[in-house]
């Protein structure tokens, strides 16, 4: 499973990163996690606005952080 | 797309219908200028409408939508209806007094008219001293 997270690096998008991979610890699912912090590769996602969250080229969350819950939801196979 | 991260005045999405008439290139001109001073920022309704997965998660996740389209048609309204999004301000430029028309030479009052409308209705949401917008509600990064 390939995961981004979209995000320049403010405190939430840390925040969002940190979260996230704690999810996948958690669920004992194997993925990678990438956080992406060039702005025109972010743009290619269409997103608004950051952090977001995309698993496999799928954007799952936009411009907040996510709870954990959600994240463990998503990578659920 | 993106620019700054959680920057002030992200908050606000506004969509504009961008027709062929005069109130739908009044929809679109307003959308540029209201971004241009601070209040929310312009995106792009076509790739919603296009069921882009980027788009659509994203009107989802915005806190606020300002929705302009020129006529009753609905264009803008349509879209979001199939992208599943049903909680925005709307706005139709018709029902603000415009007659819609196909010169495409933008009215300077009516145009005001429509930011004027906009600005109202999303004040406390934008930035801090962005234009006619007195007030803002939450902050920005934390």
């Amino acid at each position: 499973m390939d995961i981004k997270v979209l995000g320049p690096g403010c405190s939430k998008c840390q925040q969002t990163e940190k979260i996230v991979k704690e999810a996948v610890a958690e669920s004992g699912v194997s993925a990678t996690v990438e956080k992406v912090t060039d702005t025109l590769k972010i743009a290619e996602y269409g997103v608004f606005g950051t952090p977001s969250v995309v698993i496999d080229g799928e954007v799952k969350s936009v411009g907040k952080i996510p709870t954990k819950e959600d994240v463990k939801k998503w990578i659920k196979k | 797309m993106v620019q700054d991260c959680c920057a002030c005045g992200d908050n606000i999405m506004i969509l504009a219908c961008s027709g062929g008439s005069n109130v739908g290139q009044l929809s679109n001109q307003a959308a540029v200028e209201l971004t241009q001073e601070g209040c929310g920022k312009m995106y792009c309704l076509a790739g919603i409408g296009g069921q882009l997965k980027g788009f659509v998660q994203s009107a989802r996740d915005v806190p606020m939508i300002a929705a302009i389209d020129g006529c009753s048609v609905g264009c803008a309204k349509a879209i979001l209806k199939n992208a599943g999004v049903d909680d925005y301000r709307y706005f139709v430029l018709t029902d603000l007094g415009i007659e819609k028309n196909k010169n495409l030479s933008l009215n300077a009052e009516e145009l005001r008219k429509v930011k004027d409308a906009v600005r109202a209705t999303c004040a406390g949401q934008a930035a801090p001293g962005a234009a006619g917008i007195p007030t803002v509600k939450g902050g920005c990064c934390g």
